[in-house]
């Protein structure tokens, strides 16, 4: 395994991007070359931190809300079920509603501040942790179900001792895909009203023409929603080191 | 091994059907008491589900233990998988059931070192800390034993117990399982003659459409009996004889259901 096909990749992309640059012949207040966004990226480093380290935070606890409280959710739904048949078609119709839609009421509730951002993180991570979580939950080996049985098994040990466990590679599917999408959810809630945040940078940076500040901070939101998704990958696999990958690649 | 004696079982099944198969119309069958009924027959005659049956895991018939007593809580099943839990590693796996009862903790330490013996009397001892995926088939099937034995019920039912394991390891375990399930109300579903001859205190061979049971002829003898005993090969020439009719007699009612 090597790190040269990322690099090359990247230095392509790079390139690509200059060529552009050169071809079209763009003012850099339309379309800035990576040399000025490196700039700006060194150059308001101080500016670019600070509200990155918002988003940051408003991404990890969202994050961190919405797997709890989705992972708790699939657990109620798995082991009641009174829960499944009232909380099952609530949970559905709730995924017709488009959570953009909610930020503005998010916004006028909870205010200005972080918390309409983790909420929005919390609601747009809620279902994919809850489905892929309850989807592993149930679809247990009905063989080990059985041997359970036979054993006379408590039903709470069979949830925590046998589904659980079964279900977690399931989780960590939710999981990857929370990761991907939780950024949105805060930056989405930054758009519409905020006060600090790299979306609100980017908002403002917009409006004023400072495209090279733009880039530098949606290249910063890449490289955090990556980071935090190779993070979520690696616990994920930690979680069930008995699953075995049967597709590998480098 | 069991503290309780072992009950004997009566199985009747007035009406089975599985899918669009008529299995069983009228069945009926003795498991006695303390002794090991060895169940032969053709694939997909219905004995996994005359297991199943006994084991409480399918509807349709009953089996009453000769005491009275409701069979739950009394029997312990090896199926035809392994089923061990990956995450777990071999002793886990070995005491699975007093996990999953809640068995109270200062139990523990003293049922380990019971798991641990039983463990290495299957060959087990140095794998103990290791995780399913580690081990093979054969090794698997010894640990699905050893979990099988720990439980300590009366009943045993196991379906195929022995079939992934190589010729020497199967003729040892047999020998084990013989000896630790002595004075056990056992049924074994296999597909091998030598298995049933050397291990069954009687013999019932599974054929046609729905399906009734034939009794065998035992070798003399208990088991387990050495498989090179001439009463014994002479009995397996005709247990074969007996199978391949069965064999034939459920392929004609398949047959004759197909349109």
């Amino acid at each position: 395994m090597g790190f040269h096909r990322p690099l090359i990749t990247a230095a392509g992309l790079l390139l690509l991007w200059q060529l552009l640059v050169w071809a079209s012949g763009a003012p850099p207040y339309i379309l800035p070359g990576p040399a000025a966004v490196a700039r700006a990226l060194v150059e308001r480093s101080d500016l670019l931190f600070l509200h990155a380290l918002t988003t940051a935070a408003e991404i990890l606890l969202g994050m961190l809300i919405g797997s709890l409280v989705g992972a708790a959710s699939a657990v109620l739904l798995a082991a009641f079920a009174p829960a499944r048949r009232w909380l099952m078609p609530i949970l559905v119709v709730s995924q017709a509603l488009p959570v953009f839609a909610l930020a503005p009421l998010l916004v006028l509730w909870l205010g200005y501040g972080m918390a309409s951002k983790i909420a929005m993180a919390v609601l747009i991570i809620y279902f994919p942790v809850t489905a892929a979580f309850f989807d592993g939950l149930r679809r247990t080996d009905p063989g080990w179900l059985e041997l359970a049985r036979v054993m006379n098994a408590r039903p709470p040990a069979v949830l925590w001792r046998i589904r659980l466990p079964a279900a977690l590679p399931a989780l960590g599917s939710g999981l990857r895909v929370a990761a991907s999408v939780a950024p949105i959810g805060a930056v989405v809630g930054e758009w519409v009203g905020s006060s600090a945040g790299l979306g609100y940078l980017m908002l403002h940076a917009n409006a004023r023409m400072q495209v090279d500040l733009v880039f530098a901070a949606l290249f910063l939101l890449a490289l955090m929603a990556l980071a935090l998704y190779f993070a979520v990958d690696r616990t994920a696999r930690r979680l069930v080191p008995w699953q075995r990958e049967t597709l590998t690649e480098t | 091994m069991a503290h309780e004696p072992p009950p004997g079982i009566t199985v009747t099944v007035p009406r089975l059907v599985l899918g669009d198969t008529l299995l069983f119309a009228d069945l009926s069958c003795r498991l006695p008491a303390g002794r090991w009924t060895c169940l032969l027959g053709p694939s997909g005659v219905g004995k996994t589900t005359f297991l199943r049956l006994i084991a409480g895991l399918v509807e349709g018939g009953e089996a009453i233990a000769d005491d009275g007593r409701p069979l739950t809580g009394r029997i312990a099943l090896m199926a035809q998988q392994d089923l061990l839990l990956p995450w777990l590693d071999v002793l886990g796996n070995t005491l699975l059931g007093y996990r999953l009862r809640g068995s109270p903790d200062g139990r523990l330490p003293e049922l380990e070192r019971r798991a641990r013996r039983l463990l290495s009397r299957l060959g087990l001892g140095h794998r103990l800390t290791a995780r399913p995926a580690e081990l093979s088939g054969g090794m698997r099937q010894r640990v699905a034993l050893a979990r099988t034995l720990m439980e300590e019920r009366p009943v045993v039912l196991m379906d195929e117990p022995f079939s992934a394991l190589d010729a020497i390891s199967r003729h040892r375990l047999q020998e084990v399982a013989a000896g630790l399930l002595d004075r056990h109300t056992v049924l074994l579903v296999t597909h091998s003659p030598l298995e049933a001859l050397r291990l069954g205190h009687r013999i019932l061979v599974m054929g046609g459409q729905p399906a009734s049971l034939r009794e065998i002829p035992v070798p003399p003898g208990s088991p387990p009996r050495q498989p090179g005993d001439p009463a014994l090969l002479a009995l397996e020439a005709e247990l074969l004889e007996e199978l391949a009719a069965s064999d034939a007699r459920t392929e004609e009612a398949w047959a004759s259901t197909v349109p």
